[in-house]
């Protein structure tokens, strides 16, 4: 019976081999298909939307034909300006440190995990502790708490992508610039971060991408405003705000102008994460050995 | 860094009286040696930096002890701020109910009466991630599956960008078309199917004309949790060594038997970890659950009714709070998701890296 | 100018790997010395001594004493302050990838803080005439980056970088090991040309080298220097056994 079975299961297992790879092949296109679903979708509504109104004016009143976002836009705009001016160098000094002083180390170690354990923190529980440290002192919602929320979030990723891309500059460009007798602090800064800066700029770029789409730490602090302002004491609009109230609304009208923000919004990050892919992809550090 | 030099000046004086010799040859009398070019006193004149380099350092270890700052920050405001909840309900907030005065009716959630219970949030939470978990999870393994072990080289990298796109989609894109297209296609097409075919499990149930709801949750956060689970998936395959694959196809095996005993065994920490790091990522996310969940603090059996989850009561009831009550106990949710995410995400991550440690080059 | 190199009772660590043991020799001014030995046997280290940069690994330990010329750098001196007078080119080339050919060079005065554009351009001009390079690529100076020339113009270019701050000692941890046999005679003639003015200290394990261009060889082995003489006797008429059977190929 045994050589009768043998050829059975032979190709019982092929069988199985074939039906995985279908199996497979069909998982990847179920995943393909909501996204692109989701772009098609977007340009399709976000398109027919779009035009200088969008750009240049701020939202008219219920019922009023036209109107755009141009607040919203400046006020993401101040809002991410706040955010690097903080993320980007407390960012990039950890990565720095995990780098190029904490290699090893108990405390570096720490450092890595933290990191990555504060970057799957919920964006909503960053707006609630802003919210307790900086609106409830101040009594009102202002950008600047928006700021400092979405700043906030901008540091592990940053940090941790600064910490991996320094680790590809070769030891012997640190080795030569020691050699020359540079202190160590300009060998840190002239050449071993500029060395690996394409590969800081866009790790930097991946995390502003990130929170440029960000809404929910900001509903309980830059909370939206349906006006200009410029003022960082002021509530202030953003884009992907705007899109979740426009988006809930029971107007038609809005709906469109949330469809247009949405596309604005994905072709923003697509282009920022493309520009990532094409930077590493080419080798960061153009030259180096 | 011109605000350190009056301390390199300063320090310049020690180092000097300790070379003599330098000192002599600038002199003009009779130097031992030829004089020194202006390079050379240039550089000779130059301070050690010493201060600069210890003042460059520590600012560089602040900021990486400043990510300790934060978490700490963070969990201190929101112990504070949810005190008034705390002591008002204690622990029976994760587990209490209450009757409604009005209607004798079980209730949870009564910012009017100050009457406050997780209960609900807790459920709604934990049942789409766990939905969207199982959506998910099949399908991260299977692409990733695919993409590292059968896929051609050249469809690979677009692939793989796609998939990278689709975590970069902003939460509130997601809920946005969740709501206007997801939504309907579930209300009109999939939820009578699950009705007619399944209803008799008492999990879904035709008593919700919106298709808004648990289910619809879930899909959304499964679309959104893909694409981490699948990446990490994949690095931690890749990271499997070679001669695993090799050692099992010398005996004979298939493909499929390769991947599954020489490739899915060696990684299976990692992607358990790359599991639990999609969960965390569920548990928290706030926008799109908000706008297809339906918003409202009650425990339904069937998936397809409204409900509500943690992140989303926060979303929506936040900056219209009625009370302090009311903000204090929105505040200790907040500080509970903060506390499980933290938990689950520290899990997984020391997961992953149980695989992927030595992967990243230690090149010195 | 050149000043010499005073060792007294060197003894290095790796962490428990006692690299160098109780090395003492005079390394003569404005001469090249040469150090020769199998691989692994010390002699890296020791030039690594000479300007601190052994002590660039945490796990690194030094005791003993070095003197270049009057200082003591070890008791007398911080690292950068040694590294300054102490040039040294490695066994890679490795210049900086991210600048041009006229900032590779000019970069060891720059990060220090030196400013000063006209005496720049002068110290780079006559740098690279130093390191046999600057008609190579006297017309692209500012355009092309460090990292684009061939290997053995890189190393050229190390020289020059080390040789713009006016070093009083010049270090090179095996400059040609890693260049093809024309670019390896440029450096062996540029190392000639230089000793004139600078105190040269070259590790080599190509024993040919070592005779073409130094005046003193010294012989590591294990940690421990075994002879150090004339490198004409090391190589005619070698007092250890040890340095003749090396001389002679019966090991390393």
């Amino acid at each position: 019976m045994s050589t009768n079975s043998f050829p059975l299961r032979s190709r019982l297992r092929t069988v199985t081999d074939h039906a995985v790879t279908g199996l497979t092949i069909l998982a990847t296109v179920v995943v393909v298909t909501p996204l692109v679903a989701i772009f098609a979708y977007l340009v399709y509504k976000g398109a027919s939307s779009l035009n200088l109104a969008f750009f240049t004016q701020i939202p008219k009143p219920v019922g009023v034909a036209g109107g755009g976002m141009a607040n919203a836009i400046v006020g993401s705009a101040i809002l991410l300006a706040i955010a690097s001016a903080i993320g980007v160098p407390i960012g990039i000094g950890g990565g720095v440190f995990l780098a190029e002083f904490g290699r090893g180390t108990k405390l570096a170690n720490a450092v890595r995990f933290t990191a990555d354990v504060l970057n799957g923190v919920p964006s909503i529980v960053m707006g609630l502790a802003i919210y307790a440290l900086i609106v409830i002192p101040q009594k009102h919602f202002s950008a600047l708490s928006g700021g400092v929320a979405l700043g906030i979030m901008m540091i592990p990723t940053v940090c941790r992508t600064t910490e991996e891309m320094l680790m590809m500059v070769p030891h012997a460009v640190r080795e030569a610039a020691l050699g020359l007798g540079v202190p160590n602090w300009r060998s840190v800064l002239s050449i071993t971060v500029k060395t690996a800066s394409p590969g800081i700029i866009t790790g930097c770029m991946l995390a502003f991408a990130r929170v440029a789409g960000e809404t929910a730490p900001l509903l309980f602090t830059a909370l939206g405003n349906d006006f200009w302002s410029s003022s960082l004491n002021q509530p202030i609009a953003a884009l992907p705000l705007q899109i979740y109230v426009y988006a809930l609304s029971p107007y038609d009208d809005w709906h469109r102008l949330a469809w247009a923000g949405s596309l604005v919004l994905i072709v923003l990050i697509v282009l920022a994460v493309s520009l990532v892919r094409y930077v590493t992809s080419r080798g960061v550090l153009k030259g180096a050995s | 860094m011109s605000a350190n030099l009056p301390e390199i000046r300063a320090r310049q004086i020690p180092v000097q009286k300790l070379k003599p010799p330098a000192a002599q040859k600038s002199a003009p009398s009779m130097p031992p040696t030829p004089e020194p070019s202006p390079v050379r006193r240039f550089l000779l004149a130059r301070g050690n930096s010493a201060l600069a380099d210890r003042g460059f350092h520590w600012l560089m270890v602040l900021c990486a002890l400043s990510i300790f700052g934060i978490v700490a920050l963070i969990l201190w405001q929101l112990i504070l701020r949810s005190q008034l909840s705390w002591h008002a309900f204690g622990f029976r907030f994760f587990y209490q109910s209450f009757t409604d005065p009005d209607s004798g009716r079980k209730m949870y959630w009564d910012p009017v009466n100050s009457q406050f219970s997780a209960v609900p949030f807790i459920y709604g939470t934990l049942l789409s991630s766990f939905l969207a978990l199982l959506l998910a999870v099949p399908l991260a393994i299977g692409v990733a599956v695919f993409l590292t072990e059968m896929c051609p080289r050249a469809l690979r990298g677009s692939l793989a960008f796609l998939t990278e796109l689709l975590a970069a989609i902003p939460s509130v894109i997601y809920g946005f078309w969740g709501f206007f297209v997801l939504v309907p296609l579930l209300r009109e097409h999939v939820n009578p199917l699950l009705v007619q075919w399944l209803g008799w499990t008492g999990l879904f149930n035709n008593d919700n004309p919106t298709g808004l709801g648990f289910l619809a949750a879930g899909v959304i956060l499964a679309i959104m949790i893909l694409p981490i689970i699948s990446s990490l998936t994949r690095e931690v395959m890749t990271a499997v060594p070679h001669s695993q694959r090799e050692a099992v196809l010398a005996l004979g095996a298939t493909r499929w038997e390769m991947i599954r005993m020489g490739v899915l065994r060696n990684a299976r920490i990692g992607i358990v970890g790359a599991i639990i790091l999609g969960l965390g990522r569920a548990l928290g996310e706030t926008m799109a659950v908000t706008m297809v969940i339906g918003n409202t603090p009650e425990i339904h059996r069937s998936l397809l009714s409204n409900g509500s989850s943690m992140a989303a009561v926060i979303a929506t009831q936040f900056t219209e709070a009625v009370g302090d009550m009311h903000l204090s106990a929105l505040i200790e949710l907040g500080l509970a998701l903060f506390i499980v995410t933290i938990i689950v995400n520290a899990f997984a991550q020391l997961l992953v890296w149980a695989v992927t440690r030595g992967a990243p080059v230690q090149t010195h | 100018m050149g000043v010499g190199i005073e060792v007294t009772n060197l003894n290095a660590w790796y962490g428990a790997n006692h690299t160098l043991q109780d090395i003492n020799l005079n390394i003569p001014a404005n001469h090249a010395t040469a150090l020769i030995g199998p691989s692994g046997c010390g002699k890296s280290t020791f030039v690594r001594c000479l300007n601190r940069m052994h002590e660039t690994n945490p796990i690194a330990r030094v005791t003993g004493s070095v003197r270049i010329g009057d200082l003591d750098i070890y008791a007398e001196a911080k690292p950068v302050e040694i590294r300054r007078r102490v040039g040294m080119v490695f066994q890679r080339p490795n210049p900086f990838p991210t600048m041009s050919i006229y900032d590779n060079v000019a970069a060891g005065l720059k990060l220090n803080g030196y400013k000063n554009r006209r005496s720049l351009d002068e110290i780079v001009e006559n740098s690279l005439k130093n390191s046999a390079l600057w008609d190579e690529v006297k017309d692209d100076l500012k355009k092309k980056s460090g990292a684009s020339l061939s290997g053995g113009q890189q190393q050229r270019l190390c020289i020059a970088r080390a040789l713009a701050v006016d070093p009083e000692v010049l270090l090179m941890d095996e400059p040609a090991s890693a260049l093809d046999p024309v670019s390896t005679s440029k450096i062996e003639d540029l190392i000639f040309q230089l000793k004139a003015q600078y105190t040269i200290v070259i590790v080599t394990h190509n024993m040919q080298q070592a005779a073409r261009v130094a005046e003193k060889t010294g012989f590591f082995l294990n940690g421990r220097m075994v002879e150090f003489d004339s490198t004409h006797k090391i190589f005619t008429n070698p007092s250890d056994k040890r340095t003749e059977d090396y001389i002679t190929g019966r090991f390393g």
